[in-house]
């Protein structure tokens, strides 16, 4: 493929929206039910994937044309491991009381299968820029129902919104933290793993409501333009 | 036919092999840049922690460089040697702070460190880490609840051992209902650790200090 065919648009669309790797894909649900119990520790390991996956895409794509088909995927998730591991060592040095939350399933990103999957259907037979500007909007689409699905469950689980953001952005940042529900005794189903396969139910039923509203509006625009044009004519 | 097999496989191991090389240096190097942040937060980490539990008043000394390893033992629910710190005052022995593991968690092992004062009197228990469940058995954890204070003050001398129970087991130590296992296990290792600490106190402190990087 030749950069000309590629949309940039395209790819951030299919990234964020039409394939969304956590409500449409339906990949990489082990950290989606595991760190979205609230807001802050969806959106960081989200972000930490989604930057794995713009390093590993590129890095993918600038050596695709030295690596035999046959040994490419040992390569892949050499390439993949390596990064993940340097993003972990950092974060455990300059980030330590988030690492201390998100700690044990940062490692976890290597087996995301988001990751390989995009490194092998896009990164493997793309330039390097539209690799990279994939792989970080993949990760980003995942991050975005990382947070949603962690406000959810945080609201209802525990009555609060941004709690822990202390822990990742530093002190000063504790006064973000808002209490929704004051004197709120929590609901802990939301906080529990069950509560993300419901709230993860809950968003794909709205991403399907919303798509089919607007194919539905598509349908009937054209009928919609006609009498204009008729007038006219 | 097998001589063009064997090229074929020869060359892609070499890039195999390039490919390891070039990433476990990255690795190496980020790692001789990381290590002595990590080593030192942890260290920073661990000392706020004991902080908690041992007042300042107790010790005059630096508890990192009076540590010593003490062999593995079954009241401390240990395998390995783990680091006890000790509190000195004026040079006499005032506190140790142990490694404590209690291995009957409800998923699995809890770490805590305990603090006992030279008199065998609890200072203080922190939990380090647990799987306990969140909403349920995490009340153990000092930032969720301030349960873990109720073994401050505690002793062997002021508890019976039939003492050293949750209430619901027949002893005097409150919980929370809907999860008994939790605190029955802390409970349990606080009560161990004393009794180790009852019968080792002597050799606690003449253990010979050493740093634990010399220990390693």
């Amino acid at each position: 493929m030749s950069d000309d065919t590629i949309s940039y648009k395209e790819i951030i669309w299919n990234g964020l929206w039409k394939n969304n790797a956590g409500i449409v894909a339906l990949l990489g649900l082990c950290p989606l039910l595991a760190v979205s119990s609230t807001v802050v520790n969806g959106i960081s390991l989200g972000l930490a994937t989604a930057l794995v996956m713009a390093f590993s895409n590129g890095a993918v794509s600038v050596v695709r044309g030295w690596v035999p088909n046959e040994i490419r995927i040992p390569v892949f998730i050499l390439i993949i491991a390596v990064l993940v591991t340097i993003i972990q060592l950092l974060m455990n040095a300059y980030m330590q009381p988030l690492y201390l939350v998100l700690g044990i399933f940062v490692p976890l990103i290597v087996v995301n299968c988001n990751v390989l999957g995009r490194a092998e259907a896009f990164a493997s037979k793309n330039p390097v820029m539209p690799s990279v500007v994939d792989g970080f909007m993949v990760g980003f689409g995942l991050t975005l129902t990382l947070g949603v699905l962690g406000a959810m469950r945080e609201i209802i689980g525990k009555g609060t919104l941004f709690s822990g953001i202390d822990l990742a952005l530093g002190e000063s940042t504790k006064g973000l933290i808002i209490t929704v529900f004051p004197d709120y005794h929590g609901f802990l189903l939301a906080i529990l793993p069950p509560g993300a396969f419901l709230g993860l139910g809950l968003l794909i039923a709205g991403k399907n409501w919303i798509d089919q509203r607007a194919s539905k509006k598509a349908q009937r625009q054209p009928a919609a333009t006609l009498p204009p044009s008729h007038v006219t004519a | 036919m097998t001589t063009s097999i064997l090229r074929h496989a020869s060359a892609s191991a070499g890039i195999l092999t390039a490919f390891a090389v070039v990433g476990t240096a990255l690795l190496a190097a980020t790692y001789l840049v990381t290590h002595p942040i990590i080593a030192e937060s942890e260290k920073q980490a661990k000392l706020a922690l004991i902080g908690q539990i041992l007042p300042a008043a107790l010790h005059d000394n630096d508890l990192f460089k009076d540590s010593a390893l003490l062999p593995p033992a079954g009241e401390l629910g240990n395998s390995e040697p783990t680091p006890v710190y000790r509190a000195l005052k004026e040079g006499k022995p005032s506190a140790a702070v142990l490694e404590v593991i209690a291995p009957d968690g409800y998923s699995g092992k809890i770490r805590m460190i305990v603090a006992i004062k030279a008199d065998g009197e609890v200072s203080g228990v922190r939990v380090v880490t647990h799987n306990e469940t969140p909403g349920l058995g995490d009340y153990i954890e000092i930032a969720k609840n301030s349960w873990i204070r109720i073994f401050e003050r505690k002793s062997l001398s002021k508890y019976a051992d039939q003492d050293w129970k949750v209430k619901k087991d027949g002893g005097k130590f409150e919980h929370m209902a809907g999860a008994t296992v939790t605190p029955r296990a802390v409970v349990k290792a606080v009560h161990k650790s004393l009794k180790y600490f009852a019968a080792n106190q002597d050799n606690i402190f003449s253990l010979p200090a050493n740093s634990q990087e010399q220990a390693k």
